[in-house]
């Protein structure tokens, strides 16, 4: 891994008040702009000394992106918002529980106090070749190190590899796209909102980013509407340490059940891709079935079709298999 | 600006990693003004189409109206290889301009399909057609220093017709071959490096200096291949060079651009049978 070089790199820290001013500062400073939220992921880059930014903007200060708000449709979340918040609010708790699950079990507390939702989405690939600034292709080189004969890849993509083979480290990410979060974006041609899946984006479009922020963009708030809440949820994150890492992978879903059949349901991974993944073909292939272990066993093997492990991750398919049945069974509880 | 990105690996050696982008638009600007000059040239210059008069006329009439010049086979490998090419650039250097999509999978599929056909192009061309067509000989030499003298006001000999190729064609095909060769070469050993389903991925293959000489290498002939296309296309759109590009749609030429271009005895046209009464004739047609 890296090693800490505790001296960060000289830059303008330019700290905003508003999101309209952080956002014209990012668009103002393009491609020299860092953007820091929590400051977790930024603080390994800068003291690592690999990402280099001229500018930082710091939006600590931006109240109105933070607070979580009840909307005619649901919750609205800021940007801002700490993780810690998030997972101990009522309103989070009573109706999108999935999401409190998720983001309680992100990292450690003391990483939870200060790392943000958005930063929690939006953060960068965890790949050690990648962060130890390594020129993969990720970096802008030519080359991936972690897929190679050699190359060690135990917590790598099993979907979706393109050149790249990092995964999306994002423990909130999935629980998002079962809710179907709408995350609004900020940009110099105004406010757009995308679906939660559509916020990420894999190495066949963009390899040097996860996401599809642009230079000037500005990630500000996640809606959560209410069509989901009170469903079914489950959550469940493998991890090699359970007291604090990122995900081996996670599984989030959303089940409406009636009479012990799945009426309606969203369900998504992640780890197991660059992106996280909505598991659309489990999702229409279970809609309509019981909530039991046989639809859980036909829905697990339908999640890993297509599944290409590397040298060292082949035990993510059962597990992948695995976490995608115990999900589909959770929606039995409620029958 | 630079002309290389370079990296430093993780043995902390300094090696290049791709050719620097911007290297796309100084090869498209190469093609326009390309363009601009050689139209310029034409419209200002206005450069009198003198050929030598014939050794021996050839008697018009045993000529049919429809010269064969390109067989079907001929056409579809020139096709096929063109909308591979063009796959190829547009998959290449678009993403590089911010229009992101799915480019690797469609990059080495369309890279396998013009190494196919340039594989197919080498044997037809080296033991089903008239090999030595394509390439400059002594004539086309000595012709093209006579224009050149006389282009500078010298005294120089008229030069003689074309024979199947124009000089031009066959230094066109020349640096088309060198360049399709180096993209082909580099391509294949860096499909090693990519996932394809087809080859184990294996990056270090060659040490990471090769590698990026292979990259570099690979990105300069593919942005030669900017303004090699654009040159080729403006050439190929130009009314005096029009006959040419349709003879490579529809396989033959007029016999008056025939007679007006070629020399008859530098290409001949070759059998007058029944084909040949209807209006075709035999000919290496490549």
């Amino acid at each position: 891994m890296a090693v800490i070089r505790d001296v960060m790199p000289a830059f303008d820290l330019l700290q905003p008040d508003t999101a309209a001013d952080a956002q014209k500062l990012l668009e103002q400073n393009g491609e020299d702009a860092w953007v820091m939220a929590g400051g977790l992921d930024s603080m390994d880059w800068l003291k690592d000394r690999i990402k280099k930014p001229k500018v930082l903007v710091d939006l600590s200060g931006v109240e109105e992106l933070k607070g979580i708000r009840a909307t005619g449709d649901g919750v609205e979340i800021g940007a801002m918002t700490t993780l810690t918040e998030i997972a101990n609010h009522p309103a989070i708790q009573k109706d999108y529980s999935v999401l409190s699950q998720a983001v309680a079990l992100v990292a450690s507390p003391q990483i939870r106090n200060q790392g943000t939702l958005g930063g929690n989405v939006s953060q960068d690939a965890r790949c050690w070749y990648y962060r130890d600034g390594w020129p993969c292709y990720r970096a802008g080189g030519n080359i991936c190190y972690a897929d190679t004969p050699v190359g060690r890849n135990r917590e790598h993509a099993i979907f979706g590899a393109n050149r790249c083979v990092a995964v999306h480290p994002s423990d909130s990410a999935p629980a998002l796209i079962a809710l179907d979060a709408k995350f609004v974006i900020r940009t110099s041609q105004g406010e757009r909102m995308v679906d939660a899946e559509d916020y990420f984006v894999g190495p066949e479009m963009d390899i040097t980013r996860l996401n599809i922020l642009k230079p000037g963009d500005l990630l500000t708030t996640i809606r959560i509407p209410v069509t989901w809440a009170g469903a079914k949820f489950y959550f469940e994150k493998v991890r090699d340490r359970n007291v604090w890492d990122f995900p081996l992978m996670n599984v989030a879903s959303a089940i409406k059940v009636s009479g012990g059949t799945i009426r309606d349901i969203r369900i998504a991974v992640n780890a197991v891709a660059p992106r996280p993944m909505r598991l659309k073909a489990v999702e229409d292939a279970t809609r309509g079935k019981a909530a039991n272990a046989d639809t859980g066993e036909m829905a697990g093997k339908l999640a890993v079709q297509g599944a290409v492990p590397l040298q060292y991750n082949g035990y993510k398919i059962p597990l992948m298999r695995n976490l995608v049945k115990r999900a589909i069974v959770s929606g039995q509880e409620a029958a | 600006m630079k002309l290389f990105t370079w990296a430093t690996s993780p043995w902390g050696q300094s090696v290049p990693i791709h050719i620097a982008w911007g290297l796309v638009w100084v090869a498209a600007i190469a093609g326009l003004f390309f363009m601009i000059v050689h139209s310029l040239y034409l419209i200002v210059v206005k450069p009198p189409k003198r050929f030598a008069n014939r050794k021996a006329e050839a008697s018009a009439a045993a000529i049919p109206e429809r010269v064969p010049r390109h067989t079907l086979t001929a056409r579809l490998f020139h096709w096929i290889m063109a909308a591979s090419m063009i796959t190829l650039l547009i998959t290449a250097f678009l993403p590089k301009l911010g229009i992101q999509f799915n480019w690797v999978l469609w990059h080495w599929i369309a890279g396998l399909v013009l190494t196919a056909s340039v594989l197919f192009h080498i044997v037809h061309a080296s033991f089903f057609l008239d090999f030595w067509s394509i390439w400059p000989d002594m004539t086309d030499l000595r012709d093209a220093m006579n224009r050149t003298r006389r282009f500078f006001g010298k005294d120089a000999p008229l030069p003689s017709r074309f024979a199947k190729y124009p000089l031009e064609n066959k230094l066109y095909h020349g640096v088309v071959m060198l360049a399709g060769l180096a993209v082909i070469a580099t391509g294949l050993f860096m499909m090693k490096r990519v996932q394809t389903g087809i080859l184990v991925r294996n990056p270090y293959l060659f040490s990471d200096m090769t590698w990026g000489l292979m990259y570099v290498l690979h990105g300069l002939a593919g942005v030669g291949f900017v303004a090699l296309t654009l040159m080729h296309v403006y050439m190929g759109v130009r009314p005096e060079k029009f006959p040419i590009t349709k003879s490579m749609i529809f396989g033959w030429m007029s016999r008056d651009f025939y007679l007006e271009e070629h020399d008859t005895t530098r290409w001949a046209v070759k059998g007058t049978g029944s084909k040949a009464k209807q209006g075709y004739a035999a000919s290496d047609g490549d």
